[in-house]
């Protein structure tokens, strides 16, 4: 019973992990197959992982509904706004002649889920995150002082690159599209990429150590 | 004008003002709009998710293709599930097993090939073109693989590298090439803020548009009337709170 508790998903983890990893050395039909279904399997398996993830959205609003806690109220719109989207989500469209299912159109025609989509979420997200220029412009205020050279350099840069994408910064500074460009593809571009290495070489240490039984936190707590 | 359209522009409105109130203090239309977003983007998520993985990735090809080799991530999906069981809950790391196995697996190749080997190739050009057989140094700063640019470009990725270097202490040579390397990070850290910034700017003229088509009298002048609706409720709210006793607990 040890071993199907404690060392059976290791041995699964090594024997998946060693198999995906010589598959892509491998330019077989039947290993390109095995790719193609494992990742259809990776997608289902990603439903299940929705399902916990929403139990666990569902529970924590359910006590504080239960428990009356401060702003309890906003749980109720929470869970309106859930099963009212799936309620439409998977009702009959009338004007299309058929089942919902999912679809924002149909020949055509914007479905109520459509609708929900168009002039609820969008708006929502959109304003959300617009939201944040307005913090990010106050945080900028606030922070941004040329106290040193390099403070000065990510001053300079940020100016650029905000008059650089903006018709009125490049008729202010004509140059600044130019040199904006040069910011991004050249010097941005160098950064990225060194960065974009070290974070790899970090993620195959820790595929390594995964793959290899050292890196166990993944399997979490629980009984043994 | 048809009344579902109207009813968005009203809705559409309604939602943004409630945002943007935030801007003056957190408040209930805030939370109600916040709220709204978290549930409406967890119910179209599920529906979704229906559609694609029950429906056409797991319902369709069974039932109608015969594929039940599809059982297997059936059951290992569901061994996630056994995280609610306490006395199961072991049967859950299977699942993980096997999901982390395969990512890792996947992961190690790919990224040695599109992130290590790839960038290096990028980053390594040759410093000096051929052009008509005599050897050409090009300087125009426009096009990113000019002979200039690639030696930016190297300087930029080494001294990076050097600066995230933590094996040998940061003096001499190395401590130059580091330096550099701070320096480059401050020119790109400053263009990833004036990107973002930029990008919320364009998020929040898309949003402010739509306010002002929505003050049209096409659309019942919804952006001023629910403007005004909404700085009335806000005023309410705050006049409630300074009637309130406050809180001693």
């Amino acid at each position: 019973m040890i071993f199907l508790r404690r060392q059976l998903p290791l041995v699964i983890t090594f024997v998946t992990g060693v198999l995906f990893t010589a598959q892509y050395y491998v330019p077989h039909p039947r290993s390109e197959l095995m790719l193609t279904e494992v990742t259809k399997w990776l997608q289902i398996i990603g439903g299940f992982a929705l399902v916990l993830g929403v139990t666990s959205l569902f529970h924590i609003h359910a006590v504080k509904i239960r428990r009356k806690e401060p702003g309890w109220g906003y749980s109720l719109v929470l869970y309106a706004g859930i099963f009212g989207t799936i309620a439409v989500g998977f009702s009959y469209s009338f004007a299309a002649g058929q089942w919902v299912n999912g679809k924002e159109t149909i020949n055509g025609i914007m479905t109520a889920f459509g609708w929900i989509y168009l002039n609820m979420m969008v708006p929502l997200q959109g304003s959300m995150f617009a939201l944040l220029a307005f913090f990010i412009a106050s945080a900028a205020y606030r922070s941004f002082r040329a106290r040193s050279r390099e403070a000065a350099l990510l001053l300079i840069a940020a100016v650029i690159v905000m008059m650089g994408r903006v018709p009125l910064g490049e008729l202010l500074l004509p140059v600044s599209g130019d040199i904006t460009q040069w910011i991004l593809n050249v010097l941005n571009a160098s950064v990225r990429r060194a960065i974009l290495i070290g974070i790899s070489l970090g993620a195959i240490a820790l595929s390594l150590k995964i793959i290899f039984g050292i890196e166990r936190a993944y399997l979490g707590g629980g009984k043994e | 004008m048809a009344f579902e359209l109207l009813l968005g522009a009203w809705v559409a409105t309604g939602l943004t003002l409630f945002i943007f109130t935030f801007l003056y203090q957190d408040n209930p239309l805030f939370k109600l709009a916040e709220h709204l977003y978290v549930g409406v983007s967890v119910g179209y998520t599920i529906v979704k998710t229906y559609d694609t993985v029950l429906i056409r990735l797991i319902y369709e090809p069974m039932v109608k293709q015969g594929d039940w080799s599809l059982l297997i991530p059936l059951g290992i999906g569901t061994l996630m599930l056994a995280r609610y069981l306490p006395n199961a809950t072991w049967l859950s790391r299977i699942a993980f097993g096997f999901i982390v196995g395969v990512g890792s697996g996947l992961a190690i190749p790919r990224i040695i090939s599109s992130f290590i080997l790839k960038q290096v190739e990028d980053t390594v050009r040759p410093l000096i073109s051929i052009a008509q057989g005599a050897p050409t140094f090009t300087y125009n700063l426009s096009d990113p693989s000019s002979n200039l640019n690639t030696i930016v470009l190297l300087i930029g990725v080494v001294s990076v590298l050097f600066y995230f270097f933590f094996s040998i202490e940061h003096t001499g040579p190395v401590r130059v090439a580091a330096r550099t390397g701070i320096l480059f990070l401050m020119v790109a850290f400053g263009a990833a803020f004036g990107y973002t910034v930029m990008a919320r700017m364009s998020l929040l003229i898309g949003r402010l548009s739509d306010l002002i088509e929505y003050a049209d009298p096409q659309y019942g002048r919804a952006s001023l009337w629910l403007g005004v609706a909404t700085v009335a409720i806000l005023l309410l709210w705050r006049v409630q709170r300074r009637e309130q006793p406050p809180d001693t607990g």
